[in-house]
């Protein structure tokens, strides 16, 4: 009755997302006196998979077949599903994303598990297995009950604060059999910003809003996100207006993100807005109006002038390095 | 084509979110009911795609008699007939299991839906109907044409989006920006109280049951900094907040 953790790589490395979602799956293996397994797929090196030990995993399933390069859910679903067999793994674990919910969705599918997303904390095991999770797009919180006895938990962001050790995991090649059946969907192209941060990894964003004016004034949100090392993002009308692209838009209708830190400039802070951000840790809020609703659900406020504020505090971000 | 749309009634996305009993129910009392925002997408794009290319609009709810302000709003948009699923719409695979069930029988083209439904959030249950029915889903879709029996896909990732084609029939989770949200006009509401709705009632049982509720804690107040210190922010984020 092993937990296994579906974990995504990004040029071979496991995402920092999906480690925390190994952590996860670790601690709660520890609840239940059982093992944590990974899953990874796609090209990887046995030293940086066996790194999954940092975070709990003792044991690591690489499936490297070269039809499995790119990212396809219903071939991924299958080998999920073949690992969770495999293993005798009751409970799979993993972090929230376009790759990983779609997989997770398919797994539950077949494997008649439970499944619960946005999960925030380790489950409770003392009455049966119930979790907590995110509702209302972070407006409130559930408590569950998975009563079947497979189970599939997508975590959010920060559901755990990983501590980690020196430890490896055991590295074991993975050869599931792929069914040409899941390979039905083909990927015609992507388009990918390249060099800049993940919005919904980043531990830090920087987002702004119409008082920035114009797309052509992004340049100072750019300066402050490059100098803490934040991704940027935008409020829903910047992105309808096209200064920024969608896949920025945060909010009800677009990413929500749970960053340590979120700098809300020239962004009034609508309810729909604070639906994407409200799990944020801290919230700074930068905007001329005194009266901004924004305001209400800030930790930091700066009343002022976005095009003086920003470049000083960039400068200042410099300056302490 | 033949589609289906599955829709959701939620919370107005302004609406204050409380509850009673002991916090084990949702407050429905100064609620409105709206379609979730994405399944309306969906619901935009199938009225456009059938008058493209003919065909019939179904849509989907699986949920409370309280829904039918929201499905006789998706008839006048353009949807040709409703089912309605009498049941509580809480588990996903619960409610991807009445999904599957009608489209078994059916035989869709296409099942439309929101890539989330805004009041649990889960973004699952098209990835579910689809493998119950043992086809591609694909979410969240910001485009999408059919040309002959293929449908080609635009979809948002992390950081930018992919395009994708896939052969019908197809599961899709779909978002802004796949089309304009369609306004009723009053032909169409006049139309919608005589176009058929079918209520059946659901099959199998949830594999999770929701048992208690709690909101937030409440924010502590805003610290504020004068314009002229702005820079003290950085220490304040560094020294006190602990998140830099």
């Amino acid at each position: 009755m092993s937990v296994i953790i579906f974990t995504e790589l990004d040029n071979g490395a496991i995402k920092k997302s999906s480690l925390e979602a190994v952590f996860y799956g670790a601690e709660l293996a520890k609840l239940q006196g059982t093992t944590a397994t990974v899953l990874a797929i796609g090209e990887s090196s046995e030293a940086e998979l066996a790194k999954a030990g940092n975070f709990g995993a003792t044991k690591v399933l690489h499936a490297n077949d070269a039809r499995l390069a790119v990212s396809n859910i219903q071939a991924y679903a299958s080998v999920l599903t073949e690992a969770v067999n495999a293993d005798g793994a009751d409970t799979v674990i993993l972090a929230k994303s376009s790759l990983g919910d779609a997989v997770a969705a398919r797994v539950a599918a077949k494997l008649k598990a439970s499944i619960v997303s946005n999960v925030t904390a380790l489950p409770n095991l003392s009455n049966g297995f119930v979790v907590t999770r995110s509702i209302y797009t972070g407006k409130a919180f559930a408590s569950v009950l998975m009563k079947s006895d497979k189970k599939i938990i997508a975590i959010k962001k920060n559901a755990v604060s990983p501590v980690e050790t020196d430890a490896l995991a055991k590295v074991e090649v993975f050869s599931p059999a792929l069914s040409d059946a899941d390979f039905g969907v083909k990927l015609v192209a992507t388009h990918k910003a390249s060099s800049t941060i993940s919005l919904p990894e980043a531990d830090l964003v920087v987002s702004a809003g119409r008082g920035l004016k114009g797309p052509e004034n992004w340049g100072i949100v750019e300066d402050l996100a490059n100098a803490l090392g934040a991704a940027t993002a935008c409020s829903k009308p910047v992105s309808d207006l096209d200064w920024r692209p969608h896949h920025e838009h945060v909010g009800q209708t677009g990413i929500k993100v749970s960053p340590n830190l979120y700098i809300a400039a020239g962004i009034s802070g609508a309810i729909q807005h604070l639906a994407g951000v409200n799990s944020s840790k801290v919230i700074v809020v930068i905007n001329k109006d005194p009266e901004a609703p924004f305001f209400k659900a800030a930790d930091y406020g700066i009343v002022g002038d976005v095009f003086d504020i920003l470049p000083r505090l960039t400068k200042a971000v410099l300056a302490a390095k | 084509m033949k589609i289906l749309v599955c829709v959701t009634s939620v919370p107005d996305t302004t609406a204050k979110i409380s509850f009673t009993d002991g916090d084990t129910k949702f407050n429905k009392a100064g609620v409105t009911y709206i379609t979730g925002p994405y399944d309306d997408y969906a619901l935009s794009r199938a009225v456009e795609l059938k008058e493209q290319h003919g065909g019939t609009v179904t849509v989907l709810n699986v949920g409370e008699a309280d829904a039918e302000p929201v499905i006789r709003k998706c008839l006048a948009i353009g949807a040709d007939d409703a089912i309605r699923v009498n049941c509580e719409a809480t588990d996903s695979y619960f409610v991807a299991t009445q999904i599957a069930n009608i489209a078994a029988q059916e035989k869709y083209d296409l099942i439309l839906m929101g890539r989330e439904s805004i009041d649990f959030n889960s973004g699952v249950v098209h990835g579910l109907v689809a493998e119950l029915l043992g086809i591609p889903s694909l979410s969240p879709v910001m485009k999408l044409d059919i040309e002959g029996s293929t449908a080609k896909i635009t979809r948002e990732i992390e950081g930018g989006k992919e395009n994708l084609e896939a052969s019908l029939p197809l599961v899709l989770g779909c978002q802004e920006p796949i089309a304009e949200w369609k306004i009723p006009n009053m032909r169409g509401i006049m139309t919608a109280r005589t176009k058929p709705l079918k209520v059946i009632e659901p099959v199998g049982e949830g594999l999770t049951s929701t048992d208690k509720y709690e909101l937030p804690a409440p924010k502590g107040a805003c610290k504020m900094i004068l314009a002229e210190n702005a820079e003290e922010l950085i220490t304040l984020l560094k020294t006190e907040a602990k998140v830099l």
